[in-house]
């Protein structure tokens, strides 16, 4: 449990890393030294710690409250082949005013898109308060050159977006080039700007819990504001017990660095039911600071629907149909 | 890093009590002798009530040496006449039907457990409850099948089980005691404690339901005189009990000299030992489950937890951190994780022995919570700085109060684990296979879990080595002592 060494030697040092983390990160052999030597995660017990979470029983004003928290906290996304100008257009429309019959109903947190639609997104939504973030980096499968990934970063910083969302080269951390996805992730973050970023390891492809932890570990060294699971396009994608991972190891950087990053489970998420299960979690595993959309999103499409439908619900006791409720 | 640092958002979780209305508690309650709730023949009854409102639940019959006299004949005339010469097939029937209908009745098992009892309901739903009738159906199916079950080509019932049963899990050590019992065609005459006799009589009424023939299981209520009455009763042929080692022992005087067979299921004080390489937050799920699941009423709890010296601070600052999450209360409420202690008499206990750990000079904390004004409630308690020559390191406290003392290496570990009179339980938490295994086989518990602790199934053994008792429950092994 190498965690307690590092926490004992951590400095303050704003914005950089602690001596030790640095020392960390200054090779190939260090990195993995360090990675493997983080206390490993029990697989069953993981997985019955997140189902006995999933167990808690939110009801009334606990849910009221949910239900509004997660609204905020949706990214609300469309990646595919077949988006269009008219498309992302609805779908920003659609983040401002998530139930055109409810004014109180709050926004989501961001839209979210791929580089070229970025421009059209921004421009719908102004000054909204609503953010932009854009996927980049040869998303999905993140094959491509540095140079190109970077490209693609700059592109969508340009036409003005507030988050990017990169993917790790799942094959260079699958073959233990551990440094190699640290620098990858250290020059994205750079070629950021301002904006933020969001590093999503694809944890279905990770596979293990062991290297959803390590691959956490990596990309908060490296600066991720954000980690996040999936891309949304392979399966299995967010699930509790890979969030509960996550949550865990943003705790623990904070212990250590004082330091903290997001989490952002994305695909798969589809019900109210589902959204408060992850939210019980940060609230028991992470806690209170992280329940904010600085700090926790949704990655998802179709969730917020059903969160308007349980939040007209709530509001009138009775269920509308689905035509209620846009669909874009 | 301090525990319990102040949230940024607070997410409250409103109420969400489990209904009532599920269960009908009766005003008073008869002994259930020969298939029929009956008066006592003393008149004598005792109040049992909900310990986390001390409100009175009902009034019950206190069997006397004649009532006891009474349900002894009627098992044994059950025996004799019907249950002894039923096929194992047409037993198994019974089984079935009655795990079946523990199923059914799931919700209205577990509601009146945590409202007797003073667990939570996600405990009583989620463990006790499926459990209970895991145990049924995992019995019924060997009634048929006992030639096969390693005892021999011809395996005899013994006959007339007297059998004792604990507070902590009223209606599991029912199960545990009574399905292998009529699997292997014995009658049953129960004792449930005195604190929580209910889920038991409503036992009885699911007797009645599956046409369970009359006398194979009797319920007689009561306390310590009724169990003493049950155990020494001259027609019983083989005594089993779970609950304290004290009345272990003196249970294991009455019956000698006599040729009842005895099986004894008693205190505890495991060792949960987390080694320095363990996945460090799944132990610490596991210290919580293996001390504060059902307030430590567990004979087999994680009460000593020992932690490599190289990782004790961390593992305490993340214990501590953890235990500020726990949420104590409304045993009905879903979100509840510690319910009330079970009665004044055992928070006496558990309060006197957390002051003489005090007094010899552990560090004693608990997270802030706020305990209902009424009923009996301890807070989840750690003792830092404790040795082995701490009472509260060597004396079953039974409530939500955990010790930590630090070890060196595997062998002193080894050394404290067994330097206890008990050897129930022990847990190991390890990545390296290899530990486990020559952990496994050093230590002297009857059940040692690997990366996990206080599970349960039905065919698993489960028993004691030392003062932690004798004889198996569970498994093939738990038929055994129904076997002649």
């Amino acid at each position: 449990m190498p965690v307690t060494t590092v926490v004992n030697s951590a400095s303050s040092s704003a914005g950089g890393l602690s001596p030790a983390l640095a020392e960390a990160t200054s090779s190939d052999s260090a990195l993995r030294r360090f990675l493997h030597g983080l206390p490993g995660v029990d697989q069953v017990g993981a997985e019955a710690r997140a189902a006995g979470l999933g167990t808690r029983s939110i009801k009334t004003t606990a849910k009221e409250f949910a239900i509004d928290l997660a609204i905020r906290m949706v990214d609300l996304t469309t990646l595919e082949g077949q988006d269009t100008p008219g498309k992302v257009r609805a779908l920003a429309s659609k983040a401002m005013r998530p139930d055109p019959a409810d004014q109180t109903c709050p926004q989501v947190a961001a839209v979210c898109v791929y580089p070229d639609m970025v421009a059209v997104a921004k421009e719908t939504l102004g000054a909204s308060g609503v953010h932009v973030a854009s996927v980049a980096t040869a998303f999905p499968s993140g094959r491509a050159a540095l140079d190109i990934k970077l490209a693609d970063t700059q592109d969508a910083v340009e036409a003005g977006a507030d988050e990017i969302d990169m993917v790790i080269d799942r094959g260079a951390f699958l073959s233990g080039r551990y440094l190699e996805v640290f620098e990858e992730i250290v020059a994205v973050r750079e070629a950021c700007g301002d904006a933020h970023l969001k590093v999503i390891f694809e944890t279905g492809e990770l596979q293990t819990y062991d290297n959803v932890r390590r691959a956490s570990w990596l990309a908060m060294m490296a600066g991720a504001h954000f980690i996040k699971t999936s891309t949304g396009k392979i399966q299995p994608a967010a699930t509790l017990p890979v969030t509960l991972v996550m949550l865990e190891a943003v705790r623990d950087f904070r212990d250590v660095t004082g330091q903290m990053v997001g989490v952002k489970p994305a695909g798969g998420i589809r019900t109210t039911k589902d959204a408060i299960k992850y939210l019980v979690m940060v609230n028991e595993v992470a806690g209170g600071d992280w329940l904010d959309p600085d700090w926790f999103r949704f990655g998802a499409s179709t969730l917020l629907n059903d969160l308007l439908m349980q939040r007209t619900k709530m509001r009138t006791g009775r269920y509308s149909g689905p035509d209620y409720f846009t669909l874009d | 890093m301090a525990p319990n640092e102040k949230a940024g958002t607070v997410f409250e979780y409103a109420p969400a009590p489990e209904s009532r209305a599920v269960v009908d508690i009766k005003s008073s309650y008869g002994l259930f002798i020969n298939g029929e709730f009956t008066d006592p023949a003393g008149g004598r009854s005792f109040k049992t009530v909900n310990p986390a409102t001390e409100e009175v639940l009902a009034e019950v019959s206190e069997a006397s040496t004649e009532d006891v006299d009474l349900a002894v004949k009627a098992a044994r005339r059950a025996y004799t006449r019907v249950w002894s010469r039923m096929s194992g097939r047409e037993r198994s029937k019974y089984l079935y039907r009655i795990a079946r209908i523990i199923q059914e009745r799931a919700r209205e098992l577990a509601v009146l457990e945590s409202i007797d009892n003073g667990k939570p309901i996600k405990e009583s739903r989620d463990v006790d409850i499926p459990l209970v009738a895991a145990y049924f159906f995992y019995y019924a199916g060997w009634a048929d099948k006992l030639e096969y079950a390693g005892f021999g080509p011809t395996p005899q019932p013994l006959g007339v089980a007297g059998q004792v049963i604990p507070w902590n899990f009223p209606m599991m050590m029912l199960a545990w005691k009574i399905a292998p019992a009529l699997a292997a065609g014995n009658t049953v005459v129960l004792k449930p404690a005195e604190t929580t006799p209910l889920t038991a009589l409503l036992f009885a009424e699911i007797c009645q339901q599956a046409d369970l023939p009359a006398g194979v299981v009797n319920i007689v209520t009561g306390a310590g005189e009724t169990g003493r009455a049950v155990v020494a009763h001259e027609d019983v042929d083989k005594v089993a009990f779970t609950g304290s080692t004290e009345v272990g022992r003196a249970i294991a005087k009455a019956v000698a000299g006599t040729d009842k067979k005895v099986t004894l299921e008693l205190g505890g004080k495991a060792a949960n030992i987390v080694f320095d390489d363990a996945p460090v937050d799944q132990a610490v799920e596991g210290i919580v489950n293996g001390i504060f699941f059902n307030q430590g009423h567990v004979c087999c709890a994680g009460s000593r937890l020992l932690v490599q010296e190289s990782v004790a601070e961390e593992v305490l600052e993340r214990l501590k951190r953890r235990m500020g999450t726990l949420r104590v209360g409304d045993p009905l409420d879903k979100n509840t994780d510690i319910g009330a202690i079970n009665s004044a008499e055992q928070l006496a206990r558990i309060r006197e022995l957390s002051d003489i750990g005090e007094a010899e000079g552990a560090g004693r904390w608990s997270p802030p919570c706020d305990l209902p004004a009424h009923g009996f409630w301890f807070p989840p308690t750690v003792f830092t700085g404790v040795s082995q020559a701490h009472r509260i390191a060597r004396e079953e406290i039974f409530g939500p109060v955990l010790s930590v003392l630090t070890f060196r290496t595997p062998a002193e570990a080894v050394e404290k684990a067994n330097n206890t009179p008990f050897g129930l339980s022990a847990g190991v938490w390890t990545d390296k296979g290899s530990r486990i295994l020559w952990m496994a086989d050093q230590l002297r518990a009857g059940v040692v879990w690997a990366n996990t602790f206080n599970r349960f199934d039905p065919t698993s053994p489960f028993g004691g080595y030392k003062e932690s008792g004798y004889g198996r429950e569970g498994g093939r092994h738990g038929l055994e002592a129904y076997i002649r």
